[in-house]
């Protein structure tokens, strides 16, 4: 029995959190927070030199071939520190071509993948909360390539992305070129402004169909981006639950600390027993991906609804604790609280997944 | 990260499973109590439980070994199997007699108290000592080589059928708060103990209050020093952690609920086919599997050496707010039948004892509240969360009264 991180792990999760506290401080993030893209192409290439685009990735495309759980423990500290890179859409296209694409395909798409050069995002989402590959109505063409025409929303960093892995009918997936005609996209102001977003409208729009997409591979797309955003959710709500230690510390009322005061304490512990014991529930989650295919799927699904409720609960909490400031614009435990909503939806929300969770267990 | 128990471990467990198919349940039909104490001297004897305890007071002595711990404890609740008896004198008074107990103490108690031969209460609250004990009053005076004690008692468990109490009395008046207790033993049996049954809201009475007018007890049944009390009772060995198995009768609970809402109609349909139950129990999954995975995390940490950290002061809340949990959706389920009494009886004159399951349920309801209430409120934990986890002040009040 090791159920822990191993030293390379925690490694990985260490040189990413300092590289990310050097060159994206706090005064850093506001300045990207306030900016029109909401984007650090200085901070992405960095993460980028240290392989975390093509981590997952086989070694024959310039990837480090590591498993879902590396993935997450990286995911885990991008949201610890609400970190404004394009990671999780581009972690989830490279992972739809590794995984549906056929040899070729794989081999032409995904080292300038691996290696950064290019940038990739993935286009799900349909109006009226659909996520779900069973969902998806966008026509596949009969062909490897071909075009299709329809709209998806919640695009992640779709401005910045240069190629789309659309979600087509029947679990079909397709990349897209952001040049192609017929492609236009348009920003959309989301609340989370570390992940910006975009709506991308396809008519008739050329694209090749990755050969072996279908329900299944498409289904470990969106069990891989469950569980990472959980961990995304995990790092969050415990860097809310410091920030509000930290508060509770140093701010003065009455003459002394607010930590001095049991309605706060308990408020502080009550936000720490709701979130720390569901590290270990990603941990596993992750971990099932790749080693334990009976559990995987449920558990996927369950560690995103229930990270996702943790942290927006947690994020309320935390904003409480801070008093007025926390409710200003110039309050930081904001920046999280909307990353907090932006991980609630992506994918699909908690209702969505617990029902599935239910079908799942034959419930 | 390696779930798996490893070879030797996993012939391990056949070992325990081989035991329990030849010695759980009972193959005659004697007397149940009987059978429950001779089927657990067996599991002593092979190792299984009471192994922490010497052999020659009685139990397995066997090096220390969490994963063993955690294997027995799996295969031992998959098959219903009882473990070592949980009262209170096993659980308390035995390590801390093994650790800090006089040898004929050992000699006279400790295998007496694990086979079930003799039983203990904890005599620590008073009426005005709760959470802040180290205020109690009760007196104990050293008069002609004899303890005599005065003074009161309440929340104790099992009074009524004790033999013995463990039990924290001011013995130097003029010490420091916490300077002045100690910890004596005394023979429930005597004159000048009075037993008073507590009873609470769920009808039964397992609180008593405790009433002691010259009590006696002997010079040396006291563990430790005079004055040392305090110390002696927070004293704990170093236990198999078995986070596992404990997160195993939380999983259990959870099935039982799933299989209640099965059984349950809301609207004529099945209870678990209604939105907000199906995803009421989905949300308290993720709760549930979270603590079965800490359990995991803990468990390898501990193997390690290591301190799983803040999570560990966590344990007993969460087990508690899973409780509440689990009560209120089954209330959910239950419906109108949430108005049984929580006495296991059900419907008076319904043969089919259909109110039974509705019983046990509103009990639940109502211990899991007990629970959050006894061994430290969860108020109490979350204090010390806050400020032996977060490095938070200590309350204001609390710190005058050092």
């Amino acid at each position: 029995m090791d159920f822990d991180l191993s030293e390379e792990q925690q490694l990985l999760q260490e040189t990413v959190g300092q590289f990310i506290e050097n060159e994206c401080p706090m005064a850093r993030l506001r300045e990207l927070f306030d900016d029109d893209s909401g984007y650090d192409p200085v901070l992405w290439k960095g993460l980028v030199e240290m392989g975390l685009a093509g981590i997952h990735l086989p070694a024959d495309f310039g990837g480090s071939e590591l498993e879902i759980l590396d993935l997450a423990v990286v995911a885990e500290t991008l949201g610890e520190h609400a970190a404004p890179v394009p990671f999780l859409g581009h972690a989830l296209a490279t992972e739809s071509i590794n995984r549906a694409g056929n040899d070729e395909q794989r081999a032409r798409m995904l080292p300038s993948l691996a290696s950064g050069e290019h940038l990739a995002s993935v286009a799900f989402a349909e109006d009226g909360g659909v996520w779900l590959p069973e969902q998806w109505t966008l026509a596949a063409p009969s062909g490897t390539t071909g075009a299709i025409s329809g709209t998806k929303e919640i695009v992640e960093f779709g401005e910045q992305a240069d190629y789309f892995v659309v979600g087509l009918a029947g679990g079909r997936m397709a990349v897209v070129d952001r040049n192609a005609a017929g492609v236009e996209i348009q920003r959309y102001e989301g609340a989370d402004r570390t992940r910006r977003l975009a709506i991308v409208t396809f008519e008739n729009a050329e694209c090749e169909v990755l050969e072996n997409s279908d329900l299944e591979t498409a289904g470990r797309v969106r069990d891989v981006g469950l569980v990472l955003i959980a961990a995304d959710a995990f790092g969050g709500a415990r860097k809310l639950v410091d920030m509000s230690v930290e508060y509770a510390k140093s701010r003065e009322q009455f003459g002394v600390t607010i930590g001095h005061f049991q309605a706060l304490k308990h408020q502080l512990a009550d936000m720490a027993i709701d979130i720390e014991p569901a590290r270990a529930l990603y941990w596993f989650a992750a971990h099932a991906l790749d080693h334990v295919p009976d559990e995987a799927v449920r558990t996927a699904a369950i560690a995103k609804s229930h990270l996702c409720d943790r942290y927006s609960r947690i994020a309320r909490d935390a904003t409480e604790a801070h008093g007025g400031i926390g409710y200003t614009w110039e309050g930081d435990t904001q920046i999280w609280f909307k990353r907090a909503m932006q991980n609630r939806v992506f994918l699909g929300t908690p209702r969505l997944h617990r029902d599935r969770a239910a079908d799942l267990a034959g419930w | 990260m390696d779930l798996s128990y490893g070879e030797e471990l996993e012939s391990f467990r056949k070992e325990v499973q081989a035991f329990l198919a030849d010695n759980w349940p009972p193959k005659d039909d004697g007397n149940r109590d009987d059978q429950t104490r001779a089927f657990r001297r067996k599991a002593t004897e092979a190792g299984y439980l009471n192994r922490h305890i010497p052999k020659q007071y009685g139990g397995a002595e066997q090096p220390p070994d969490s994963m063993k711990g955690a294997v027995i404890s799996e295969e031992f609740t998959k098959a219903r199997a009882p473990m070592e008896p949980r009262g209170i004198g096993t659980m308390m008074l035995v390590p801390t007699l093994l650790e800090r107990g006089e040898d004929w103490m050992k000699e006279k108690w400790v295998q007496a108290t694990i086979e079930g031969d003799v039983t203990w209460c904890q005599g620590y609250s008073e009426p005005g000592s709760g959470s802040d004990l180290a205020s109690l009053k009760t007196k104990g005076e050293l008069v002609d080589g004899e303890w005599v004690i005065n003074g009161q008692k309440i929340w104790t468990s099992s009074a009524m059928e004790a033999d013995f109490m463990f039990c924290l009395v001011r013995t130097e008046p003029d010490a420091a708060k916490h300077a002045g207790i100690s910890y004596l033993l005394i023979d429930m049996k005597q004159p000048g103990i009075d037993v008073r049954p507590l009873k609470q809201m769920t009808g039964s009475s397992e609180f008593n209050e405790v009433f002691f007018n010259d009590v006696k007890t002997p010079e040396d049944w006291i563990v430790g020093n005079r004055g040392e009390g305090w110390l002696v009772s927070r004293t704990t060995l170093k236990h198999e952690r078995n986070g596992i198995g404990a997160a195993g009768q939380v999983v259990n609970l959870f099935n039982g609920l799933v299989k209640l809402a099965k059984e349950k109609k809301i609207d004529g349909k099945p209870a678990i086919e209604d939105a907000s139950i199906r995803r009421g129990l989905a949300e308290l999954e993720g709760y549930v599997k979270s603590h079965q995975y800490s359990g995991f995390l803990q468990m390898t940490k501990d193997l390690k050496g290591e301190s799983a950290g803040v999570i560990q002061l966590m344990n007993k809340v969460n087990s508690t707010n899973m409780g509440n949990m689990v009560a209120k959706l089954a209330m959910e389920i239950l419906g109108d039948d949430g108005v049984a009494a929580p006495d296991g009886r059900g419907i008076v004159g319904l043969a089919s004892g259909a109110g039974d399951v509705d019983g046990l349920w509103t009990s639940q309801y109502m211990s899991s509240l007990g629970v959050a209430i006894a061994g430290g409120t969860a108020n109490i934990q979350k204090n010390v969360i806050a400020e032996r986890g977060f490095g938070l002040p200590r309350d204001a009040a609390a710190q005058r009264s050092k």
